[in-house]
Protein backbone atom coordinates (compact mmCIF):
# COMPACT_ATOMS: atom_id res chain seq x y z
CA UNK A 1 0.00 0.00 0.00
CA UNK A 2 1.35 3.31 -1.33
CA UNK A 3 1.90 5.08 2.39
CA UNK A 4 1.48 8.57 0.54
CA UNK A 5 -1.67 8.06 -0.64
CA UNK A 6 -2.85 6.81 2.66
CA UNK A 7 -1.38 10.06 3.91
CA UNK A 8 -3.21 11.94 1.59
CA UNK A 9 -6.53 10.53 1.75
CA UNK A 10 -6.37 10.99 6.11
CA UNK A 11 -6.08 14.74 4.64
CA UNK A 12 -8.88 14.71 2.68
CA UNK A 13 -10.78 12.89 5.66
CA UNK A 14 -9.72 15.45 7.69
CA UNK A 15 -10.53 18.61 5.70
CA UNK A 16 -14.53 16.68 5.08
CA UNK A 17 -14.58 16.05 8.84
CA UNK A 18 -13.53 18.87 10.77
CA UNK A 19 -15.57 21.83 8.81
CA UNK A 20 -18.85 20.41 9.27
CA UNK A 21 -17.91 19.96 12.95
CA UNK A 22 -16.28 23.53 12.81
CA UNK A 23 -18.84 25.90 11.10
CA UNK A 24 -22.12 25.62 12.49
CA UNK A 25 -20.46 26.50 15.99
CA UNK A 26 -18.33 29.50 14.54
CA UNK A 27 -21.46 30.66 12.63
CA UNK A 28 -24.22 29.94 15.10
CA UNK A 29 -22.10 30.76 18.30
CA UNK A 30 -22.18 34.60 17.93
CA UNK A 31 -25.95 34.51 17.28
CA UNK A 32 -29.46 34.66 18.53
CA UNK A 33 -30.58 31.91 16.67
CA UNK A 34 -34.84 32.27 15.76
CA UNK A 35 -36.86 30.60 18.51
CA UNK A 36 -38.30 27.63 15.98
CA UNK A 37 -34.79 27.25 15.30
CA UNK A 38 -33.36 26.80 18.73
CA UNK A 39 -36.64 24.21 19.58
CA UNK A 40 -35.77 22.17 17.19
CA UNK A 41 -31.65 22.04 18.03
CA UNK A 42 -32.97 20.75 21.62
CA UNK A 43 -34.26 17.58 20.29
CA UNK A 44 -30.95 17.05 18.82
CA UNK A 45 -29.25 15.69 21.65
CA UNK A 46 -32.15 13.07 22.50
CA UNK A 47 -32.48 12.25 18.46
CA UNK A 48 -28.86 11.58 17.82
CA UNK A 49 -27.77 9.46 20.72
CA UNK A 50 -30.98 7.31 20.17
CA UNK A 51 -30.51 6.72 16.33
CA UNK A 52 -26.89 5.46 17.46
CA UNK A 53 -28.08 3.68 20.43
CA UNK A 54 -31.30 1.51 18.77
CA UNK A 55 -29.69 -0.20 16.50
CA UNK A 56 -27.21 -1.06 18.02
CA UNK A 57 -29.19 -2.88 20.89
CA UNK A 58 -31.50 -4.29 18.42
CA UNK A 59 -29.94 -5.29 15.48
CA UNK A 60 -26.90 -7.51 14.86
CA UNK A 61 -25.11 -7.83 11.86
CA UNK A 62 -28.08 -6.28 10.30
CA UNK A 63 -30.70 -8.32 11.36
CA UNK A 64 -33.52 -8.30 13.91
CA UNK A 65 -32.41 -10.24 16.94
CA UNK A 66 -34.78 -10.02 20.26
CA UNK A 67 -33.67 -13.28 21.01
CA UNK A 68 -32.65 -14.14 24.89
CA UNK A 69 -29.06 -14.76 23.12
CA UNK A 70 -28.65 -10.81 22.11
CA UNK A 71 -27.16 -9.43 25.48
CA UNK A 72 -26.51 -6.16 24.14
CA UNK A 73 -30.55 -5.61 24.40
CA UNK A 74 -31.20 -7.75 27.93
CA UNK A 75 -28.21 -5.81 29.49
CA UNK A 76 -29.89 -2.67 28.54
CA UNK A 77 -33.07 -2.63 30.16
CA UNK A 78 -31.37 -3.08 33.85
CA UNK A 79 -29.15 -0.36 32.53
CA UNK A 80 -31.81 2.20 31.73
CA UNK A 81 -33.14 1.73 35.12
CA UNK A 82 -30.03 1.89 36.61
CA UNK A 83 -29.31 5.08 34.94
CA UNK A 84 -32.84 6.51 35.35
CA UNK A 85 -32.48 6.05 39.21
CA UNK A 86 -28.51 7.39 39.71
CA UNK A 87 -27.91 9.68 36.83
CA UNK A 88 -24.81 7.67 36.76
CA UNK A 89 -22.59 7.40 33.70
CA UNK A 90 -19.95 5.60 35.52
CA UNK A 91 -22.96 2.72 37.03
CA UNK A 92 -24.58 2.31 33.98
CA UNK A 93 -21.53 1.31 32.05
CA UNK A 94 -20.39 -0.99 34.73
CA UNK A 95 -23.87 -2.86 35.53
CA UNK A 96 -24.15 -2.54 31.09
CA UNK A 97 -20.06 -4.76 30.76
CA UNK A 98 -20.38 -6.58 33.96
CA UNK A 99 -24.20 -7.98 32.77
CA UNK A 100 -23.03 -8.97 28.95
CA UNK A 101 -20.10 -10.01 30.52
CA UNK A 102 -21.89 -12.44 32.90
CA UNK A 103 -23.82 -13.38 29.81
CA UNK A 104 -21.11 -14.62 27.73
CA UNK A 105 -19.76 -16.32 30.75
CA UNK A 106 -22.37 -18.25 31.46
CA UNK A 107 -24.52 -18.70 28.81
CA UNK A 108 -21.98 -18.61 25.82
CA UNK B 1 -35.58 22.90 33.31
CA UNK B 2 -33.10 21.05 35.47
CA UNK B 3 -31.22 17.91 35.34
CA UNK B 4 -30.34 16.27 38.34
CA UNK B 5 -26.80 16.95 38.93
CA UNK B 6 -24.55 13.37 38.88
CA UNK B 7 -23.01 12.60 42.12
CA UNK B 8 -20.06 14.89 43.43
CA UNK B 9 -19.73 17.32 40.26
CA UNK B 10 -19.72 19.91 41.68
CA UNK B 11 -16.43 19.52 43.77
CA UNK B 12 -13.24 20.15 42.89
CA UNK B 13 -10.90 21.87 40.44
CA UNK B 14 -12.23 21.98 36.54
CA UNK B 15 -9.28 19.38 35.53
CA UNK B 16 -10.64 17.26 38.25
CA UNK B 17 -14.06 17.32 37.23
CA UNK B 18 -12.99 16.41 33.40
CA UNK B 19 -11.00 13.81 34.47
CA UNK B 20 -13.88 12.39 36.51
CA UNK B 21 -16.70 13.47 33.32
CA UNK B 22 -14.53 11.85 30.70
CA UNK B 23 -13.57 8.50 32.52
CA UNK B 24 -17.21 6.96 30.67
CA UNK B 25 -15.58 8.08 27.47
CA UNK B 26 -11.77 6.92 27.70
CA UNK B 27 -13.20 3.67 29.23
CA UNK B 28 -15.22 3.67 25.47
CA UNK B 29 -12.19 4.44 23.84
CA UNK B 30 -9.90 2.28 24.75
CA UNK B 31 -11.34 -0.84 23.22
CA UNK B 32 -12.77 0.23 19.84
CA UNK B 33 -9.41 2.41 19.13
CA UNK B 34 -7.49 -0.39 20.17
CA UNK B 35 -9.77 -2.49 17.31
CA UNK B 36 -8.98 0.45 14.94
CA UNK B 37 -5.05 -0.45 15.12
CA UNK B 38 -5.12 -3.65 15.00
CA UNK B 39 -7.78 -3.68 11.61
CA UNK B 40 -5.33 -0.35 10.34
CA UNK B 41 -2.33 -2.80 10.83
CA UNK B 42 -3.63 -5.83 9.18
CA UNK B 43 -4.94 -3.16 6.15
CA UNK B 44 -1.52 -2.02 5.63
CA UNK B 45 -1.57 1.13 7.21
CA UNK B 46 1.87 2.33 8.55
CA UNK B 47 2.23 3.02 12.15
CA UNK B 48 2.47 6.65 11.11
CA UNK B 49 -0.98 6.57 8.71
CA UNK B 50 -2.29 4.93 11.80
CA UNK B 51 -1.84 6.75 13.69
CA UNK B 52 -2.33 10.31 12.03
CA UNK B 53 -5.34 9.20 11.34
CA UNK B 54 -6.23 9.29 15.07
CA UNK B 55 -4.49 12.80 15.59
CA UNK B 56 -5.94 14.53 12.48
CA UNK B 57 -9.68 12.62 11.73
CA UNK B 58 -10.50 11.21 15.29
CA UNK B 59 -13.72 10.07 14.49
CA UNK B 60 -14.29 6.23 15.15
CA UNK B 61 -16.68 4.92 13.11
CA UNK B 62 -15.27 6.54 10.10
CA UNK B 63 -12.15 5.41 10.58
CA UNK B 64 -12.93 1.71 11.07
CA UNK B 65 -14.96 1.94 7.81
CA UNK B 66 -12.07 3.75 6.27
CA UNK B 67 -9.17 0.98 7.17
CA UNK B 68 -12.08 -1.63 5.27
CA UNK B 69 -12.12 0.29 2.54
CA UNK B 70 -7.95 1.17 2.37
CA UNK B 71 -7.97 -3.31 2.80
CA UNK B 72 -10.75 -3.59 0.18
CA UNK B 73 -8.80 -1.46 -2.31
CA UNK B 74 -11.40 1.42 -2.57
CA UNK B 75 -10.51 4.51 -4.31
CA UNK B 76 -9.49 7.78 -2.06
CA UNK B 77 -12.05 10.00 -3.33
CA UNK B 78 -14.69 6.94 -2.47
CA UNK B 79 -13.21 6.90 1.33
CA UNK B 80 -13.29 10.72 1.70
CA UNK B 81 -16.98 11.19 0.31
CA UNK B 82 -17.82 8.19 2.60
CA UNK B 83 -16.17 9.70 5.20
CA UNK B 84 -18.04 12.89 4.47
CA UNK B 85 -21.37 11.44 4.88
CA UNK B 86 -20.17 9.05 7.77
CA UNK B 87 -19.17 12.22 10.05
CA UNK B 88 -22.04 14.49 8.79
CA UNK B 89 -23.90 14.23 11.70
CA UNK B 90 -21.53 15.83 13.64
CA UNK B 91 -22.90 19.26 11.82
CA UNK B 92 -26.09 18.71 14.20
CA UNK B 93 -23.87 18.14 17.01
CA UNK B 94 -22.43 21.26 16.59
CA UNK B 95 -24.99 23.54 15.74
CA UNK B 96 -27.09 22.09 18.65
CA UNK B 97 -24.09 22.86 21.67
CA UNK B 98 -23.48 26.34 19.61
CA UNK B 99 -26.67 28.48 21.89
CA UNK B 100 -24.67 27.59 24.66
CA UNK B 101 -21.57 29.17 23.67
CA UNK B 102 -22.21 32.73 23.12
CA UNK B 103 -19.27 34.03 25.24
CA UNK B 104 -16.79 32.31 23.51
CA UNK B 105 -14.03 33.95 20.68
CA UNK B 106 -13.78 32.04 17.25
CA UNK B 107 -10.67 30.41 17.79
CA UNK B 108 -11.81 28.97 20.99
CA UNK B 109 -15.04 27.34 19.49
CA UNK B 110 -12.59 26.48 16.16
CA UNK B 111 -10.46 24.50 18.49
CA UNK B 112 -13.42 22.80 20.43
CA UNK B 113 -14.69 22.09 17.20
CA UNK B 114 -12.12 19.95 16.46
CA UNK B 115 -12.90 17.37 19.11
CA UNK B 116 -16.49 17.32 18.52
CA UNK B 117 -17.31 13.14 18.89
CA UNK B 118 -20.62 11.46 19.46
CA UNK B 119 -19.32 10.79 23.04
CA UNK B 120 -17.87 14.10 23.67
CA UNK B 121 -21.19 15.86 22.25
CA UNK B 122 -23.25 13.61 24.17
CA UNK B 123 -21.00 14.37 27.83
CA UNK B 124 -21.27 18.37 26.71
CA UNK B 125 -24.46 18.73 26.01
CA UNK B 126 -25.66 17.14 29.68
CA UNK B 127 -23.03 19.03 30.77
CA UNK B 128 -24.36 22.54 29.12
CA UNK B 129 -27.86 21.80 30.22
CA UNK B 130 -27.08 21.62 33.49
CA UNK B 131 -25.57 24.89 33.37
CA UNK B 132 -22.13 23.64 33.76
CA UNK B 133 -19.71 26.02 30.83
CA UNK B 134 -16.52 25.52 32.40
CA UNK B 135 -13.78 26.12 29.85
CA UNK B 136 -11.18 24.31 31.03
CA UNK B 137 -13.19 21.26 32.02
CA UNK B 138 -14.33 21.02 28.12
CA UNK B 139 -11.09 21.21 26.83
CA UNK B 140 -10.20 18.81 29.29
CA UNK B 141 -12.34 16.60 28.70
CA UNK B 142 -11.86 16.57 25.00
CA UNK B 143 -8.49 16.67 25.28
CA UNK B 144 -8.37 13.65 27.57
CA UNK B 145 -10.35 11.91 25.50
CA UNK B 146 -8.64 12.34 22.25
CA UNK B 147 -5.09 11.21 23.95
CA UNK B 148 -6.95 8.33 25.33
CA UNK B 149 -8.02 7.43 21.52
CA UNK B 150 -4.67 7.98 20.17
CA UNK B 151 -2.71 6.16 22.68
CA UNK B 152 -5.53 3.16 22.18
CA UNK B 153 -4.62 3.39 18.31
CA UNK B 154 -1.10 3.25 18.52
CA UNK B 155 -1.64 0.08 20.96
CA UNK B 156 -4.09 -1.62 18.99
CA UNK B 157 -1.30 -1.31 15.94
CA UNK B 158 1.41 -2.66 18.31
CA UNK B 159 -0.76 -5.55 19.19
CA UNK B 160 -1.80 -6.36 15.58
CA UNK B 161 -3.06 -9.76 15.24
CA UNK B 162 -1.65 -10.99 18.62
CA UNK B 163 -4.57 -8.62 20.23
CA UNK B 164 -6.56 -10.81 22.96
CA UNK B 165 -10.37 -10.85 22.56
CA UNK B 166 -11.93 -8.14 24.42
CA UNK B 167 -15.65 -9.89 24.32
CA UNK B 168 -15.29 -12.13 27.10
CA UNK B 169 -14.71 -8.72 29.60
CA UNK B 170 -18.09 -7.02 27.83
CA UNK B 171 -15.74 -4.13 26.77
CA UNK B 172 -17.51 -4.10 23.53
CA UNK B 173 -20.81 -2.83 25.72
CA UNK B 174 -18.92 0.57 27.12
CA UNK B 175 -20.22 2.79 24.65
CA UNK B 176 -23.86 1.12 24.26
CA UNK B 177 -23.99 1.31 28.13
CA UNK B 178 -22.89 4.87 28.23
CA UNK B 179 -25.26 6.15 25.02
CA UNK B 180 -28.01 4.77 27.39
CA UNK B 181 -26.68 6.90 30.59
CA UNK B 182 -26.12 10.09 27.72
CA UNK B 183 -29.94 9.27 26.69
CA UNK B 184 -31.26 9.00 30.18
CA UNK B 185 -29.83 11.67 30.97
CA UNK B 186 -31.38 13.86 27.90
CA UNK B 187 -35.36 12.87 28.88
CA UNK B 188 -36.26 16.04 30.52
CA UNK B 189 -39.71 15.36 29.71
CA UNK B 190 -42.34 13.05 28.40
CA UNK B 191 -41.80 14.08 24.04
CA UNK B 192 -38.39 13.65 24.49
CA UNK B 193 -38.60 9.92 25.54
CA UNK B 194 -41.21 9.98 22.67
CA UNK B 195 -38.10 11.57 20.31
CA UNK B 196 -35.91 9.55 21.46
CA UNK B 197 -37.99 6.25 20.33
CA UNK B 198 -38.92 8.18 17.34
CA UNK B 199 -35.91 8.50 15.92
CA UNK B 200 -34.18 5.32 17.41
CA UNK B 201 -37.14 3.08 15.40
CA UNK B 202 -36.85 5.67 12.33
CA UNK B 203 -32.95 5.07 12.19
CA UNK B 204 -33.70 0.74 12.25
CA UNK B 205 -36.33 1.26 9.19
CA UNK B 206 -33.77 3.66 7.38
CA UNK B 207 -30.72 0.92 7.67
CA UNK B 208 -33.08 -2.40 6.95
CA UNK B 209 -34.24 -0.20 3.99
CA UNK B 210 -30.17 -0.12 2.94
CA UNK B 211 -29.39 3.49 3.79
CA UNK B 212 -27.09 2.34 6.51
CA UNK B 213 -24.51 5.65 6.11
CA UNK B 214 -27.38 8.05 6.02
CA UNK B 215 -28.92 6.62 9.18
CA UNK B 216 -28.18 8.65 11.53
CA UNK B 217 -28.28 12.02 10.27
CA UNK B 218 -31.90 11.78 8.71
CA UNK B 219 -33.28 10.12 11.52
CA UNK B 220 -31.78 12.84 13.37
CA UNK B 221 -33.17 15.56 11.43
CA UNK B 222 -36.38 13.80 11.28
CA UNK B 223 -36.87 12.91 15.15
CA UNK B 224 -36.21 16.59 16.13
CA UNK B 225 -38.54 17.95 13.51
CA UNK B 226 -40.98 15.58 14.91
CA UNK B 227 -40.22 16.77 18.41
CA UNK B 228 -40.38 20.52 17.42
CA UNK B 229 -43.63 19.90 15.57
CA UNK B 230 -45.15 18.33 18.26
CA UNK B 231 -44.13 20.73 20.74
CA UNK B 232 -45.66 23.69 18.57
CA UNK B 233 -48.63 21.29 17.78
CA UNK B 234 -49.61 20.48 21.04
CA UNK B 235 -48.71 24.50 22.55
CA UNK B 236 -51.40 25.75 20.39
Amino acid sequence: MDQKIVFLTIVGMLAVTYIPRMVPLVALASRTLPEPVVRWLSYVPAAVLASMLFPALLLKDGQFDVTPSNYFLWAAVPAFLLAWRTKSFFGTVALGMALVAAGRYFFG
Amino acid sequence: MTIDAVAGEKSGSPMMAAARQVAPIVMGYLPVGAAYGVLAQQAGLSMLNTVLMSILVYAGSAQLIAVALFAGGVTPVSIIATTFVVNLRHMLMSASLAPNLKSWNKWELAVFAYEITDESFAVHSVRFARGDLNKTTCFGINAIAQVSWIVASFAGFLAGASIPSVEPLGIDYALPAMFIALLVMQMKNGLHVLVAGFSGLTAIILIKAGADQWSVILATVIGATFGAGVESWTKK
